[in-house]
């Protein structure tokens, strides 16, 4: 999604050399994706191996002086969330953005996610609702292709901050996939002033949140 | 395992393809035969949600002698999940592989599914424990394949490869590739658009490709989502839909490959 794909790691005195994946360097990457030989090949691991890996990622990659690390992880309670708190936690401070869509299937499972959040004793900076509604390119009429009201009520339901909605877009989609700068080609899309405000929000209020 | 005639496997790469939605209507579509015996088992450890598509929110598991007994939604479509063993909606599994791997093996080996016509197993999304210990677990008692559900973008066919290797490593037949989210209608204008943009040809080029079938492809309905959250059968829902088609052609499809095969009536031949 970053147009880094075939990017290859490399070693320093200080550990694996990160990706970086804009002309500024601002943005650095590590993912399992830039070990594998292929992009189809799969990683058939349990769970001791993924930990193994994770740990590697935070303790010996040479990240160098960072503001903000993000750390995206695949859906569920397990391995690799404990393993990415464990390993995190001795930096702190360490905080959640918790994701969900707006049906009320999504946020049965999200609100489990919260529940690991506060046993784990990671504090979550808030909930960003994803998939919020789609607007029609031909009449611009809205539909709520997955329910709504979704991120509002985990929010509620869990005590946090409600962070904001995400519409869905199709050229959003189509940018990650062909390698474009989003924010530069598409300004005018309903998804760019969303994803602002809630980086906003999240730059602003992390800090006292998570002190 | 014994009393269970066929068994599925439904994966994906990626998560929010619509797996569970796929593996719900998988098995309420079969059980529309109230001859057929069906039985949902959800793996999705940490994510259960097969118990509120189906409606049995809140639903106990009882043991009998011969095992735990499955909760029944119909009397021929017997469901499964860890959902069913935690006490409140907030409740997560924080478990690590093994202790996944030991529920699994629980649930294939101690739940008494009696006579069972298909067995559909719903999995977390990926390629790990669940998936390895699902595939152990069920290869010994001969599982008949796995569908594979995607959406069309490039990024979710990436992890439906991976997939496919991941049945060709560990040897488990693909019954195909079924896409979701394939193209929306707009309930005002009735225009079709691509939410989710097939930017390398979608799931019918990669199965073209990968000379692997494509089951059908679902158009996205907002009333699929919501007839999820009621817990209600879509299928019944919204019968005459482009999407309850597809799912229904699909399902032939899907029997079709398991051999299945109507029982026929004996006529009484005149003499």
């Amino acid at each position: 999604m970053l147009r880094a794909q075939g990017r290859a790691v490399h070693q320093c005195d200080s550990g694996w050399v990160p990706v970086f994946v804009d002309q500024e360097q601002s943005i650095s990457l590590m993912s399992v994706g830039f070990l594998l030989e292929s992009p189809d090949e799969a990683v058939v691991w349990r769970g001791p191996k993924k930990n193994a890996l994770i740990k590697q990622f935070v303790s010996d990659v040479a990240w160098g002086q960072l503001d903000y690390l993000v750390v995206d992880t695949p859906p569920g309670t397990s391995d690799e969330h404990m393993a990415a708190v464990e390993a995190l936690r001795p930096y702190g401070p360490l905080g959640a953005l918790v994701v969900t869509t707006p049906q009320a299937v999504s946020v049965g499972d999200v609100r489990r996610e919260l529940t690991f959040c506060r046993k784990t004793g990671l504090q979550v900076v808030g909930v960003v609702e994803n998939m919020s509604g789609f607007v029609c390119p031909h009449c611009t009429e809205c539909t709520n292709v997955f329910s709504q009201g979704g991120g509002a009520e985990l929010a509620r339901l869990a005590g946090v901050p409600f962070l904001g909605s995400v519409p869905l877009d199709p050229e959003l989609t189509r940018s990650l996939e062909e390698g474009r700068d989003f924010i530069r080609d598409f300004p005018q899309s309903p998804a760019f002033p969303a994803l602002s405000s809630i980086a906003q929000k999240v730059l602003s209020e992390a800090p006292a949140r998570l002190s | 395992m014994k009393t269970v005639k066929h068994k599925i496997l439904v994966l994906s790469g990626k998560g929010g393809v619509g797996k569970s939605t796929f593996s719900a209507h998988l098995a309420h579509g079969l059980a529309e035969d109230e001859n057929t015996q069906v039985a949902l088992l959800d793996i999705d450890i940490c994510g259960p949600s097969i118990p509120k598509i189906m409606g049995l929110e809140g639903e106990q598991v009882h043991q009998s002698g011969s095992g735990w007994s499955p909760v029944f939604v119909e009397d021929n479509l017997g469901v499964m999940s860890v959902g069913f063993l935690l006490s409140s909606p907030d409740d997560a599994v924080i478990w690590r592989g093994p202790k996944k791997n030991g529920m699994i093996k629980q649930f294939l080996r101690d739940v008494d599914w009696g006579e069972v016509d298909y067995l559909i197993v719903d999995t977390p999304p990926g390629t790990s424990d669940e998936h390895l210990s699902a595939v152990q677990y069920l290869s010994a008692a001969r599982l008949d394949g796995a569908v594979i559900i995607t959406t069309p973008q490039e990024v979710s066919l990436q992890d439906v490869r991976k997939e496919i290797n991941f049945c060709h490593k560990v040897k488990v037949p693909i019954i195909g590739v079924v896409e979701n989210m394939s193209v929306f209608v707009c309930p005002k204008c009735k225009k079709e658009s691509q939410i989710f943009p097939p930017t390398t040809g979608g799931a019918e080029v990669m199965c073209q490709d990968l000379k692997i079938p494509l089951l059908g492809k679902v158009p996205l309905d907002p009333h699929i989502g919501k007839s999820c959250d009621k817990g209600q059968s879509f299928l019944m829902d919204a019968p005459a839909s482009a999407a309850a088609l597809a799912y229904r052609r699909i399902i032939q499809r899907i029997q079709e490959f398991c051999g299945h095969h109507q029982p026929k009536e004996e006529h009484l031949v005149g003499s």
